[in-house]
């Protein structure tokens, strides 16, 4: 048994690869071994697995429905009546409604996510590699996106669009995207001038090869770790447009509208506020561990 | 006999590392007395290490250990943080490969240079200027007060390696480690930097440990040489006897270097035999 | 028959007030299975020229023939098949995220090959790596592999001429040997016609049949290199150089 494991380690951190996939695997093994060994980190990609899990199992998981009022359990403390961490002004279980939350978190921290990034890396790379105008005009976009405030930005783009989720989602990732193009053209930048570029011109390559095939893998890995330390101000942006009303619309259990109806009772009742305060924090605080983490791994200047 | 101005027994440099330690030295003995002391080997070959492990300025996690460096009686190992600040820069000085690195790109040289003397001496800031431009025309910089109204990025690579040369020799050390000194520049300005150096060395009676990679160079400007391979001395040398050496490595360097003088059809490669990293550091301690 | 021949190549940087004429009306012929260096010191305008005859560098004017048919301001595929280019410093020249798999694939896959298995064997084989280095990632390379890596890749498309941007002076000196054997006997295989850049007259002297003095963009002087080995140089800069290299 004993053996076995040394020889699949072994195998993992050969430095002669048998094959693509040996390869593959044995870069991400080495990834894993370093990312592992900070604690911090490992920490904060232990909360993102738990937050995973629950809301994959949040109908197994929550003591209650999360929508059903119970008027005469209204504003209940903790750990009365089942319920661990009380209810809220219409008597609905906190615990099973934060639970229900995550779902919505994760919906948002994953579209945030699949947008913004990508749009900044797409406008970032092609501005840099092209060059000329393309530049010139890309970045003056960029450049008028940065200049508003985000959570302004984001309420006029709501006002217009109409309240809701997949609303708030589009107006955060469209306030978000234009720090990732500013990185990602920096970097496009330096490695442009690059050699290894300059190797693959030699052999004909087009610009959308070396763009998609050359430059995108090195920009990624900094806007990776970017996105993850940027996610919990996007997780408090969705929180703050859901607190004002703008973003998840009632019933739903979105944590910052739950601290914005816990508002009107937080010197009486706290918790109804303060457990989804938590939540939020908890989360965020999770990114930026694993972002630092990331970081550690990912970036080519700290590596080798 | 020549006085020992530097006494080094034993030293290592290690580097914990995920698959156990790695050791860049192994167990280096040398001295240094007022002469000019060779190090070459290949990159890797704990040249560099070595004279940063002599000044204790190698990065954790690497560990310097040794059972003694002593200058003058003063064993290194054993002095806090805090007094060996006060050996590096004016008792030992050091110049590095690429002076880009070395210089502040937003500072004047004319305003490092005094900062630096003023660092190790109480002089007056008129002093300091007068001393730092008479240490310009030390290392032949024609308009000294011009140089020293300038950016580093408007020197060239020669004139900023002698700018650091000047920099290093200020508190007038009693030792200069040299780190590649001349690697990045152009083979006239080469020869100009060295004789600069030569000259210096000689008018103050200095040590001068002078690491490189160039067998010819060593050989032409140093009195004995240091050949390292693998973290140990596997040879020392007078460097006029150098291209006489035995040991199959330095002899495999210097056959392997094409000669414009000596044409042949192909160059030798060097075959590198395990024993040489294994075998026993050879003590270079007179 | 000229293999490559350079009339009056200009090259510069920048624009207007801050134009740099890195290279000055350059002229020079390589010949047909030719070894031609160019020798000068850093800035000098060596590689440039090199990069201008790639189209790397972007701004050249003057003519520049490859097999007596002259090159456009456009390269075409076809030119890259014949015109490949081998870097100073291999730790840059090598994609880092790329496997040595990768890289030759590639190339291959980019000049039309479908054999690329084979072809990359063949390849790995041809500068001395060998099947164990295939799929490993350039930081677990030594830099002589890793030179050996961009010279594989730049025999990939099967080209006839050469261009060496200081092939090893990023290396020590026992590696160089290596890399200069490997040149040396690829060139005599494979009927290579070689332009090779160095700053080191002695590496020139090792490799090359004829060679061009440079100086501040400037050819000063083109000379073979037995006339350089009896000291025979006119121009005063290349003595200078001479003598400097010979200690």
């Amino acid at each position: 048994m004993m053996a076995e494991t040394q020889t699949l380690r072994e195998w993992l951190l050969t430095e002669t690869p048998t094959s693509r996939r040996h390869a593959k695997i044995s870069a991400v093994y080495q990834g894993w071994l370093s990312f592992r060994s900070n604690t911090m980190a490992m920490i904060g990609l232990a909360i993102l697995v738990l937050l995973v899990f629950v809301a994959a199992a949040a109908p197994l998981l929550s003591p209650h429905d999360p929508f059903v009022q119970d008027l005469g359990n209204r504003l209940l403390p903790l750990g009365t009546g089942g319920h661990i961490l009380g209810t809220d002004s219409l008597g609905r279980d906190i615990l099973s409604r934060l639970i229900y939350g995550a779902r919505i978190t994760l919906y948002i921290v994953a579209l945030v996510a699949l947008i913004a990034p990508i749009a900044g890396l797409l406008v970032g790379t092609v501005s840099g590699y092209v060059g000329g105008w393309t530049d010139t005009v890309l970045m003056r976009v960029t450049d008028i996106f940065l200049a508003f405030p985000r959570l302004v930005l984001a309420l006029a783009f709501v006002a217009a669009l109409g309240a809701g989720i997949e609303n708030a989602v589009l107006a955060i990732s469209l306030t978000a995207w234009p720090p990732y193009a500013r990185i990602a053209r920096a970097e496009t930048l330096t490695i442009r001038s690059s050699d290894f570029i300059s190797a693959i011109q030699l052999q004909g390559a087009g610009p959308l090869r070396i763009i998609t095939g050359h430059i995108w893998p090195l920009c990624i890995s900094s806007l990776i770790v970017r996105v993850t330390l940027d996610m919990a101000g996007i997780i408090l942006a969705a929180a703050g447009l859901g607190f004002l009303g703008l973003g998840a619309q009632p019933p739903s259990p979105e944590w910052g509208a739950m601290i914005s109806e816990g508002r009107r009772f937080i010197l009486d009742h706290w918790w109804v506020a303060t457990m989804p305060g938590l939540a939020i924090f908890t989360v965020s605080l999770a990114f930026n561990l694993l972002g630092d983490g990331l970081r550690d791994v990912l970036d080519p200047k700290a590596g080798e | 006999m020549m006085s020992t101005l530097l006494d080094v027994e034993n030293l290592w440099v290690r580097f914990p590392s995920r698959n156990g330690v790695f050791d860049a030295v192994r167990g280096v003995s040398f001295t240094l007395g007022r002469e000019r002391l060779g190090i070459v080997g290949e990159s890797g070959s704990g040249k560099s290490m070595t004279g940063r492990a002599i000044l204790r300025l190698i990065r954790s996690p690497g560990i310097v250990e040794a059972d003694q460096i002593s200058l003058d009686g003063t064993d290194l190992m054993k002095l806090s943080e805090k007094d060996m600040r006060a050996v590096r820069g004016q008792r030992i000085s050091m110049v590095m490969q690429d002076p880009k690195f070395s210089l502040n790109p937003v500072m004047t040289i004319g305003d490092q240079i005094i900062e630096a003397y003023r660092l190790h001496s109480a002089a007056s800031k008129a002093q300091a200027y007068a001393k730092s431009v008479e240490m310009l025309e030390a290392v032949s910089i024609r308009n000294p007060e011009r140089v020293m109204r300038a950016y580093p990025h408007e020197m060239s690579g020669g004139m900023g390696q002698r700018i650091m040369i000047a920099m290093m020799l200020i508190p007038n050390p009693e030792i200069l480690i040299a780190d590649e000194p001349t690697s990045a520049l152009d083979v006239s300005v080469q020869r100009q930097v060295l004789s600069i150096m030569d000259k210096l060395v000689k008018d103050r009676g200095m040590g001068l440990i002078f690491i490189s990679h160039d067998l010819n160079l060593v050989a032409d400007f140093c009195d004995r040489v240091l050949i390292m391979y693998a973290g140990r001395i596997v040879e020392v040398c007078d460097a006029d006897k150098l291209h006489d050496a035995k040991h199959p490595y330095t002899r495999g360097l210097l056959n392997s270097l094409p000669r414009l003088d000596v044409p042949r059809d192909r160059l030798d490669v060097l075959e590198r035999d395990p024993e040489w990293s294994v075998a026993l550091s050879v003590s270079a301690r007179v | 028959m000229n293999k490559l021949s350079v009339n009056g190549l200009n090259v510069w940087f920048g624009k207007q007030r801050d134009r740099v004429n890195a290279v000055k009306g350059a002229t020079f012929d390589v010949a047909q299975g030719e070894s031609f260096g160019l020798v000068g010191e850093s800035g000098s305008g060596k590689s440039t020229i090199l990069r201008a005859i790639t189209g790397l560098a972007p701004n050249w004017s003057g003519k520049v023939e490859l097999d007596g048919r002259a090159i456009g301001k456009v390269r075409p595929k076809s030119f890259f098949k014949t015109v490949q280019m081998v870097f100073q410093d291999p730790y840059a020249s090598l994609h880092p995220r790329h496997s040595v798999d990768q890289v030759l694939g590639e190339t291959l896959h980019l000049h039309g090959f479908r054999d690329i298995d084979a072809r990359v064997v063949k390849l790995l084989d041809d500068v001395g790596l060998g099947q164990k280095f295939r799929f490993r990632y350039p930081h677990q390379l030594s830099g002589g592999q890793r030179q050996r890596v961009a010279i594989a890749r730049a025999l990939a498309p099967e080209p006839e001429l050469l261009l060496l941007d200081e092939p090893t002076s990023a290396l020590d000196v026992s590696v160089q040997a290596e890399i200069l054997n490997l040149l040396a006997d690829l060139r005599r295989d494979r009927d290579l016609t070689y332009v090779m850049v160095s700053h080191d007259l002695s590496v020139v002297g090792h490799m090359c049949d004829r060679l061009a003095v440079m100086k501040d963009g400037h050819i000063v002087e083109i000379l073979d290199v037995d006339a350089l080995r009896s000291m025979k140089a006119s121009h005063p800069y290349s003595k200078q150089l001479l003598e400097a290299s010979l200690g």
